[in-house]
C-alpha cells in the first residue's frame, strides 16, 4: 500500500492504494470519473487516454503510483464553468459520435492534438488518431470535428 | 486485468536506482512501461518490485556534442520525434521514434526502455544498430554491433542501467518500415546508414533479433542507389515466419524496403 498524491481536474486527493492500482481504476472506482473508459485494457484503443501532466497517456497502461505528486485531466475536467471545451462542441455540432464509447479518448486525444499541432490537416488527424479505435467506424465525422475545433481554437488564440 | 501485486519504488538519483536494484529482491527497472505493464496485467511478467527511473532527470537530456548527438535512456519517443536538435543532425533517427506505436506510447515509451527490451520488431534497435551507436551504462559503454545478442536479450548484465545512446553523425540516413497493418509493429524495418566508417544495413522485424546485411553493405558502397540492391536475395534461414508473413515474404521485403530505404537516404541527403 502506498499513499498517493495526485491532482485530478485542478483538485488535489489524498489516498492509501495498492501499488498495482492502474491509474484508470484509481480515477474509476477511487474517484467515480467514470467518463474515462476501459476499452480494450491492452493499450490499443484509446478509450481510456487521459491527460498526465499535460501529455495524452493511456491510462490502462500507467500506474497510479508513477502519477504520484503529478497532475491528471480527465474527460470531465475539460469544460469550464457550466460551458463545453471547444472540442466538446465540435464533437456535438458535427455529430462525431454514435455509440459513444471511445469519445471521452477520442476527445482527450484531439485536445492534446491541437496543443501540439494547432493547425492539423486532415490527414495528419487520422495519423495522430492510429491510437483511438472507433468500432462504430465513426472516424469521418470525428475528424471533421477535430479539423473545426482547432480552426476554432486558433481563431480564439488561444 | 490486475497484475500481481508489487512493491513500487520511485528513486531521485541514478545512484539510489542502483542501490535498490542490487538489494531489493527480484526487482525490474521501469521506464515508460509500455512493454513491461502490458505483460504484467496478462500476468507473463511477474516482478516482485517495480523500480521508476522514467523521471530521473540526469536520465533525461538530448544533446550535440561535436560530431555525435547523445540521448538520455528515459528521453521519450516523442521528444526525440519532436527535437530540432534530433532532426536537424539526423533526421532519419527522429523517424524511427516518430514510428513507434501510437502518440500516447510515444509520451510514455523511452529510448533506454526499448533497447533494453530488444523486442524483434522493435524500431529503435534498428536506428541503434544502423547508425552504429554505443549504449553506455552505468558501468561501461557498449558498441551497437556487441549489445543485441538475440531475441528480446541484450548484453546487459545484472543491475545494469543504460543511461544514454552516443549516435555517431551519419553522412545521410533513412528508416523506412513495413508496418504490420494490425499492430503497426514492424514486419520488416530497414535502416541504412552512410557513416564515416562505412555502410551499414540493419533490419528489424524479420529476425529474431535486429542484424545486419553485409551483402547490402557492400553493394552500397559500390554505388549508393536503391538499384545497387537490386539482385540481392537474402537467406530465408532463421527469418520469422508467423501468421503475419512467411519467410520467404520476409525476406523478399527486406529487399524491397531496403531500396525504399536508400531512396529515402539519397533525398534527404543535404
Amino acid at each position: 500500500m502506498r499513499d498517493l498524491h495526485i491532482t485530478v481536474n485542478g483538485q488535489e486527493h489524498r489516498a492509501e492504494i495498492e501499488d498495482r492500482t492502474l491509474l484508470v481504476y484509481f480515477l474509476r472506482e477511487n474517484l467515480g470519473l467514470t467518463g474515462t473508459h476501459v476499452g480494450c485494457d491492452t493499450s490499443q484503443c484509446g478509450a481510456c487516454t487521459v491527460l498526465l501532466d499535460g501529455r495524452a497517456v493511456k491510462s490502462c497502461t500507467v500506474f497510479a503510483a508513477q502519477a504520484d505528486d503529478g497532475g491528471v485531466v480527465t474527460i470531465e475536467g475539460l469544460g469550464k464553468d457550466g460551458a463545453l471545451h471547444p472540442v466538446q462542441k465540435a464533437f456535438r455540432e458535427h455529430h462525431a459520435l454514435q455509440c459513444g464509447f471511445c469519445t471521452p479518448g477520442m476527445i482527450m486525444m484531439a485536445v492534446d492534438l491541437i496543443r501540439r499541432k494547432p493547425e492539423p490537416d486532415r490527414n495528419t488527424i487520422r495519423a495522430e488518431l492510429e491510437g483511438n479505435l472507433c468500432r462504430c467506424t465513426g472516424y469521418h465525422n470525428i475528424v471533421n470535428a477535430i479539423e473545426a475545433a482547432a480552426q476554432a481554437t486558433a481563431k480564439v488564440g488561444t | 486485468m490486475i497484475p500481481y501485486p508489487f512493491t513500487y519504488h520511485r528513486p531521485g538519483s541514478l545512484k539510489e536506482a542502483e542501490a535498490l536494484l542490487a538489494s531489493v529482491p527480484d526487482a525490474k527497472l521501469l521506464a515508460g512501461g509500455h512493454t513491461l505493464i502490458p505483460a504484467m496485467k496478462l500476468r507473463l511478467a511477474n516482478p516482485a518490485a517495480l523500480i521508476d527511473i522514467a523521471r530521473l532527470p540526469e536520465l533525461s537530456f538530448i544533446r550535440r556534442e561535436g560530431d555525435r548527438v547523445l540521448i538520455g535512456a528515459m528521453t521519450t519517443h516523442a521528444e526525440v520525434a519532436n527535437s530540432d536538435v534530433v532532426r536537424g543532425s539526423i533526421p532519419a533517427l527522429a523517424r524511427v521514434a516518430e514510428e513507434i506505436g501510437d502518440p500516447a506510447v510515444r509520451h510514455m515509451g523511452t529510448l533506454g526502455g526499448s533497447v533494453g527490451n530488444n523486442d524483434p520488431a522493435a524500431d529503435y534497435p534498428a536506428g541503434v544498430l544502423g547508425l552504429g551507436a554505443a549504449v553506455r551504462t552505468n558501468r561501461r559503454q557498449i558498441a551497437a554491433d556487441d549489445f543485441f545478442t538475440g531475441m528480446f536479450s541484450t548484453a546487459l548484465e545484472e543491475g545494469e542501467i543504460v543511461t544514454a545512446v552516443d549516435f555517431p553523425l551519419p553522412k545521410r540516413a533513412g528508416y523506412v518500415k513495413f508496418a504490420n497493418p494490425a499492430s503497426r509493429y514492424a514486419l520488416v524495418g530497414v535502416f541504412v546508414a552512410e557513416t564515416t566508417n562505412g555502410i551499414r544495413v540493419a533490419v528489424t522485424g524479420a529476425g529474431p533479433c535486429v542484424f545486419r546485411v553485409s551483402e547490402m553493405e557492400a553493394a552500397l558502397a559500390r554505388s549508393f542507389t536503391p538499384d545497387a540492391l537490386a539482385g540481392i536475395a537474402i537467406p530465408v534461414d532463421g527469418l520469422n515466419s508467423d501468421i503475419h508473413g512467411s519467410a520467404e515474404y520476409r525476406a523478399h521485403l527486406i529487399t524491397v524496403v531496403a531500396k525504399r530505404t536508400v531512396a529515402a537516404a539519397l533525398s534527404s541527403s543535404p
